[in-house]
């Protein structure tokens, strides 16, 4: 048995299938020196002309990656921090998401996104605590959010081997977490939720290290209510028959966003567990960040525009009802 | 605003140096949450660029931005306020240190996107134009913006529209562990060459070389003939951010910090007979003062944290239903 880091999960996802697959590369800055936590060591295993120190000129190595991964390159670019991808936006959802139905299918684009570090940091402020995966999953870009060290490591795996264009968010939140390894590490399939843990009474969707807070809320819950802990791991696609088997046990719904609540991922679960006619037994609640969020610098601020433990069991206990 | 006379200039840097060291010494204690990007090494740059400066004149700024809003009047006891997200900060603990900012003193804010700040000079400077202002706009820059498109287009839009637009680059040799060589293909000055801005590389070490520079830009921006552009050779003495004190990187020798580090700006610059002790005390009276400030300072409170979201008092929904 070893502990391994989330950030040591990604790592490790990157090291196998570079020594797998010549064809993958990585682009980012400051990633020689492994600033961000997903490279550290690869430049002197691999080499500077596969891990590759890019100056900050963003829009353009986006699209490099892009013309690199039309040429038959599987390339990673790494952002060190999550507002960047405002800055590729029209790389990632205008350019690389599109070429295949415009071309006709003739040419695919696997290209793989990674934030190693989306959402709040603690006193990192307005410009740098954003976590828009649910931007890339109205776009229709595949949008993975890993909540632990062994399905980061299992996404990223499946990110990188993908056909198409794919944005992987590691929540700034679940970078700490270490998790006991008893498996194989192995790919995790695209689209696939997990349960961390079964229940009766209600489903809480939590969204990346929002899974903690929900398991959380789970054990201090236990024996009151049981509560069903659902990671969908996968943004978009969205394991819809998962949710709606769970939901089908429950009868009550909890969605836990890190989103701005106004088109929010937690609205889609939401609408997608109703449309679908789930036998909701009181109306479902979501535990988001509130519309249009901007974080504040003082923490206190920052903590409380974020989805919170005590918003989630408030919410818990009122589907209850 | 700094004045322009050599007490007035190093006073200036002095400030600059202590308020960072002060700031230094706050992130290591927890009471600067998030950490700063330190400007120690570079104040003669801020400082003799804002002594050319009149006061209704405007900047932007970066996230290695403290020198300059300081430069430009900042208060220094509000400054560290808002560093460690007090109600009495300039912005209200709301910004933080990479957003630190005081719009009456001409500050349009400094920014955690690097490139982010040179167009929004541009327009500033655009606007004063329109409005028959004989105003000039600086924007402060490192070496690794100039890889970024959007500095290309402001330039580009400042030459052809001859804006009274100041770019300063602070080149100080790496955009983190990224060296200028490794990072520019040509030059900062050939960049500017290229659109036909008058540009000039100063020693960003020697703060009077840089007033006089800028002195020289900003007469042509204000007599209608445009932008310029300074290249600031100069160098940070620290780590890019603070967390640089918990990795350890290798990408600078100890030996070229050690060259840079005895040029010093703070040491090569002659506040005048008997002043530099006099200065050094009272700047480390006003930080001890502004220490005290800082701390004592109302936390805000967070009923109010998406306060000023809108400008119309539209209230957002909150994250739970209410
Ligand atoms: C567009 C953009 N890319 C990347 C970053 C992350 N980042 C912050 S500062 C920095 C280096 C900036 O270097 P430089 O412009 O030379 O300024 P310096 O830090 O040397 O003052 C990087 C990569 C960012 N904030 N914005
Ligand atoms: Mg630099």
């Amino acid at each position: 048995m070893t502990k391994l880091s989330y950030a040591k999960g990604l790592n490790r996802a990157l090291a196998d299938e570079l020594a797998r697959d010549p064809a993958v590369c990585v682009f980012g800055e400051d990633v020689g020196a492994g600033l961000a936590g997903l490279t550290p060591g690869l430049q002197a295993r691999f080499g500077a002309d596969r891990v590759v120190d890019t100056p900050l000129s963003e829009q353009a190595f986006t699209s490099l990656a892009l013309g690199a991964a039309l040429a038959g390159m599987r390339p990673v670019v790494e952002f060190q921090i999550p507002s960047l991808l405002f800055l590729v936006f029209e790389q990632i959802a205008n350019q690389a998401h599109k070429i295949s139905l415009m071309t006709g299918g003739q040419i695919t684009a696997p290209v793989t996104y990674v934030v190693p570090g989306s959402g709040s940091r603690d006193g990192w402020a307005g410009q740098h605590s954003d976590h828009p995966y649910s931007l890339f999953a109205h776009v229709g870009v595949k949008t993975l959010l890993p909540a632990t060290p062994a399905d980061a490591y299992g996404l990223l795996v499946s990110a990188i081997r993908d056909p198409d264009p794919v944005v992987l968010f590691a929540p700034a939140g679940a970078l700490a977490v270490r998790e006991d390894v008893t498996t194989e590490l192995v790919p995790v399939p695209i689209g696939s939720a997990r349960i961390h843990r079964p229940g009766e009474d209600v489903t809480v969707v939590a969204a990346g290290a929002l899974v903690y807070d929900a398991l959380a809320v789970a054990e201090e819950l236990a024996g009151q209510i049981s509560v069903e802990v659902f990671d969908p791991r996968t943004v978009y696609p969205f394991d819809w028959a998962a949710l709606s088997a769970s939901v089908a046990r429950t009868g009550r719904l909890v969605v836990a966003d890190d989103s701005n609540r106004m088109c929010g991922f937690g609205a889609e679960v939401i609408t997608g567990v109703v449309e679908r006619g789930a036998p909701l037994r009181t109306a479902p609640r979501r535990v988001t960040r509130p519309d249009g969020a901007v974080l504040p610098f003082a923490l206190g601020l920052d903590r409380a525009l974020q989805p919170s433990r005590d918003q989630l069991r408030d919410a818990v206990r009122a589907v209850m009802f | 605003m700094t004045e322009s006379t050599p007490a007035g200039l190093y006073r200036g840097m002095r400030l600059i140096r202590a308020f960072e060291e002060t700031a230094l010494s706050l992130v290591r204690s927890g009471e600067i949450v998030g950490g700063i990007h330190p400007y120690i090494g570079q104040e003669a740059v801020a400082v003799g660029v804002c002594a050319a400066l009149r006061p209704d004149d405007q900047l932007t700024s970066t996230h290695r931005g403290h020198g300059h809003v300081l430069a430009k009047g900042a208060d220094p006891r509000r400054m560290l306020a808002e560093l460690a997200g007090r109600e009495s900060g300039l912005n209200r603990g709301r910004g933080g240190s990479m957003h630190a900012a005081d719009l009456s003193l001409g500050v349009l804010g400094a920014n955690g996107i690097v490139g982010a700040g040179a167009p929004i000079a541009a327009g500033a400077a655009w606007a004063a134009l329109r409005q028959g202002l004989d105003r000039v706009v600086v924007t402060f820059f490192g070496d690794g913006a100039l890889n970024q498109g959007v500095l290309l287009e402001a330039m580009n839009l400042a030459a052809l529209w001859r804006l009274p637009v100041l770019f300063v680059c602070e080149n100080n040799g790496y955009a983190t562990t990224l060296s200028v060589q490794a990072g520019v293909a040509g030059s900062a000055l050939a960049r500017a060459a290229a659109f036909g801005i008058p540009a000039e590389a100063v020693d960003g070490m020697d703060v009077e070389a840089v007033r006089l520079a800028t002195e020289r830009a900003v007469e042509r921006a204000r007599s209608g003939a445009g932008p310029s552009f300074l290249e600031c050779r100069t160098y940070r003495f620290e780590g890019h951010h603070t967390m640089e004190r918990r990795v350890r990187l290798n990408y600078r020798s100890a030996e070229e910090i050690d060259s840079w580090r005895r040029r010093d700006p703070l040491e090569r610059c002659d506040p005048g007979a008997g002043q530099r002790a006099v200065i050094d005390r009272e700047v480390g009276e006003l930080m001890a003062e502004a220490v005290e400030f800082a701390l004592n300072g109302a936390h805000p409170d967070p009923a109010g944290a998406l306060d000023h979201l809108y400008a119309d008092g539209l209230l957002p929904r909150a994250g739970v239903p209410t």
